[in-house]
């Protein structure tokens, strides 16, 4: 009798360990990721951030009792890498979801591909145009630069400051966001009374920046950008001396920027998300305890200081993780409907509420407008009502 | 080298800017006329900046061309290199003077080894696969730093400071100056041991003919060598002078390199002080595109005139037509 059960249970053991090789039944989530090459300052805390959770999640039993096996593709920030990968954890690994999608590009180009395959799919790149028009199966977590631009301009109204200067880069970020705020200056009630672009790699834009100093009736500047650039243009804007306020977009919201911009950066306003602020958030706030338990969580793990990036990765496998949770299962269909049903979700970026015609679900209270003062940032309170 | 026709040049550029800086003012209103000036200055200032960082990578190009007729690619990861090993020697707590000096001596050691290791070995080779093998390194470098340092960006404290010097309703950084001074100085350091050094003379052979001045007991490959080291430090020190403007990253060589071989191309490849006016005209060129045109023309605007330049005289501004000594 001893015998039989032994080998019996042999026999169980062996199943499972061809199948995942734990003894609970596991389910894939899949992530396409540019851990390396020029976006991998995004991808790579994203990958830290899932890896780091997906242990956490299975060291406390799971989800419905089923273990998750994370599998991460690294496409080196190229689309067609991205595209060869979605098809490959689509059709290879079959997995339940995905949460990835670093930059817009590659996002886009693995839309088809799950959108296909009918497969829940939880980006983590910035363009509007991937949640707009709504595809089924598309979700993301970070902010928009529409909404950086809505936040800024709500804060310039309140300064009564209506005639602005715009400054953006040539590049994709920058290109993107000049867009969104053209857009949305009517609505707001902000005129764009002069426009200059600046390369990405270049090193002194005073050129652009004597010509909006030369425009009459100009009352504020707002540069659209990412990288170093607008950390030049802030130190060359000091450097002419020009007065009216300046505002930077997310796209510089970390430390390095004050760091890189040194003096210059004092009195730049920025929106940015609750997790730069973390600690200097009031008790009250409802994101407060999430995002210092991420920081906490991140730092203590890679020794390496937060990004607003890893926070989007962390978003998006708890959206995932909830809306499991309350599928009770990993059937796609269930789980993306149940993603779409998110409500009150707290997470670093936001409180999250989708609907069927809004797959990010953050309004603009996710924004939090920032000043910096003296190397760190100060938050504005007008601007958290 | 002839110090005498790059300083002609310069001069004549000088006289002609004053016109057109006449002209540009009269072509606004007079009582815009104070303004317009100042942007004016201000355009020429920005050029002047950006173009002192386009002259002092320029200037790195020209000994190893001298030596061996190659272009080295890789010269922009040498800035690349001074700049983020000072960087992160800084962030270990090594004092600015030291990390940067220390910054040069691995620099030079990489320029060594690059010729060592790459060009050396394929001494016989045409000068084509020298300059892919050049390319080679660079891509190389750019991996190890990338691995080494992080992927972000980095800047230094300028020596003088970030209070700008204000002329005339513009201003300008005191590092600018110190740039564009101290890539006058290189060369005229360069020019110096080309011309009254016996090393110096040995280069001047080796680069005219290889064989004949091995026959004369040349040991070519140490002068090569040597040039390569000096490169590379040449390099290193653009890199730690230029940070404190343009920011540094594991990635920002290739730019910089590319900038400073079209300055090299239109000052008149293998001359000293050509590169220097090259990077300084590249510069101005920019900066009144942005300014009087558009700045999405800028780039496209340099180099357009440099295509110009080389139709005209595909020797450059500066250099001289070669003659085939027989």
């Amino acid at each position: 009798m001893l015998k039989k059960i032994t080998i019996a249970a042999g026999l169980i053991g062996l199943a499972t360990s061809v199948t995942g090789g734990s003894a609970t039944a596991q389910v894939k989530v899949g992530a396409v990721l540019s851990a390396s090459g020029p976006a991998s300052f995004l991808g790579d805390p994203e990958r830290k951030t899932l890896d780091m959770y997906v242990e956490d999640i299975n060291s406390k039993g799971g989800i419905n009792g089923q273990k998750l096996q994370l599998v991460v593709y690294d496409d080196g920030g190229d689309a067609n890498a991205a595209r060869t990968f979605a098809t490959r954890l689509v059709e290879e690994d079959k997995i339940a979801a995905m949460v990835g999608g670093t930059t817009t590009g590659t996002t886009l180009a693995m839309i088809p591909v799950f959108e296909d395959a009918q497969i829940p799919f939880i980006s983590l790149a910035g363009a509007v145009q991937i949640i707009e028009p709504v595809h089924k199966w598309v979700f993301k977590t970070p902010h928009t630069d529409r909404m950086a631009c809505e936040k800024v301009f709500d804060d310039l109204k309140r300064r009564k400051l209506t005639t602005v200067a715009l400054i953006s880069g040539t590049d994709a970020f920058g290109k993107s966001m000049r867009d969104q705020c053209l857009a949305v200056a009517p609505k707001a009630g902000i005129t764009i009374a002069h426009e200059e672009t600046y390369g990405p790699a270049d090193s002194d834009m005073t050129p652009q920046l004597i010509k909006i100093k030369a425009t009459p009736g100009i009352q504020a500047v707002v540069c659209a950008g990412f990288g170093q650039g607008p950390a030049i243009v802030t130190r060359n804007y000091r450097q002419l001396g020009i007065e009216y306020p300046l505002y930077q977009s997310h796209g510089v919201a970390s430390k390095q920027f004050i760091s890189l911009a040194g003096a210059a950066a004092n009195g730049v306003r920025l929106p940015a998300a609750a997790l730069l602020l973390a600690n200097k958030l009031p008790d009250s706030d409802r994101q407060k305890s999430v995002v210092v338990g991420y920081q906490n969580t991140f730092e203590n793990k890679t020794g390496q200081p937060v990004s607003t990036f890893g926070g989007h990765a962390y978003d998006g496998l708890m959206i995932l993780v909830d809306a499991a949770k309350r599928a009770g299962s990993f059937d796609s269909g269930k789980l993306r409907d149940e993603i779409e049903r998110t409500k009150g979700y707290v997470g670093t970026g936001g409180v999250v509420t989708m609907s069927p015609s809004d797959h990010l679900g953050l309004d603009l209270s996710a924004f939090r407008l920032l000043e910096i003062k003296d190397g760190d940032w100060i938050m504005i309170p007008d601007s958290a009502s | 080298m002839d110090y005498d026709s790059g300083f002609r040049l310069v001069n004549s550029l000088v006289s002609s800017s004053n016109g057109l800086a006449h002209q540009v003012g009269v072509l606004f209103d007079r009582r815009r006329a104070p303004a317009a000036m100042a942007e004016f200055l201000q355009f020429t200032f920005s050029g002047l900046t950006v173009g002192a960082v386009y002259a002092l990578v320029a200037v790195g190009f020209t000994l190893i061309y001298n030596a061996s007729d190659v272009v080295n690619f890789a010269q922009g990861e040498f800035v690349m290199l001074g700049g983020m090993v000072t960087v992160f020697l800084g962030y270990a707590g090594v004092p600015m003077p030291l990390a940067a000096a220390i910054a040069v001596l691995i620099t030079t050691a990489v320029g060594l080894a690059l010729y060592r290791l790459g060009i050396a070995p394929a001494h016989d080779a045409s000068t084509v696969t020298m300059i892919i093998i050049t390319i080679g390194a660079s891509i190389f470098l750019r991996g190890v730093a990338e691995i080494i340092f992080d992927k972000r960006f980095h800047s230094l404290p300028a020596l003088f400071g970030s209070d700008p010097i204000r002329v005339g309703g513009a201003s300008i950084l005191p590092q600018s100056v110190v740039v564009l001074a101290s890539a006058l100085l290189i060369v005229c350091l360069l020019c110096a041991f080309i011309d009254r050094t016996l090393y110096g003379k040995a280069v001047i052979a080796t680069s005219a003919n290889r064989m004949a001045a091995t026959l004369v007991g040349i040991n070519t490959r140490t002068i090569v060598g040597a040039c390569f080291a000096i490169s590379a430090a040449i390099g290193a020190v653009a890199g730690v002078l230029v940070t404190p403007i343009t920011l540094t990253s594991y990635n920002v060589g290739t730019l910089l390199a590319l900038k400073g071989f079209a300055a090299v191309m239109l000052g008149g490849i293998g001359n000293a002080m050509g590169a220097v006016v090259g990077g300084v005209l590249l510069g101005l060129f920019e900066a009144f595109a942005a300014g009087y045109l558009s700045a999405s023309y800028k780039d496209a605007v340099a180099f357009v005139v440099i295509l110009a330049v080389l139709f005209a005289m595909p020797q450059g501004l500066v250099g001289k037509t070669t003659v085939e000594r027989v």
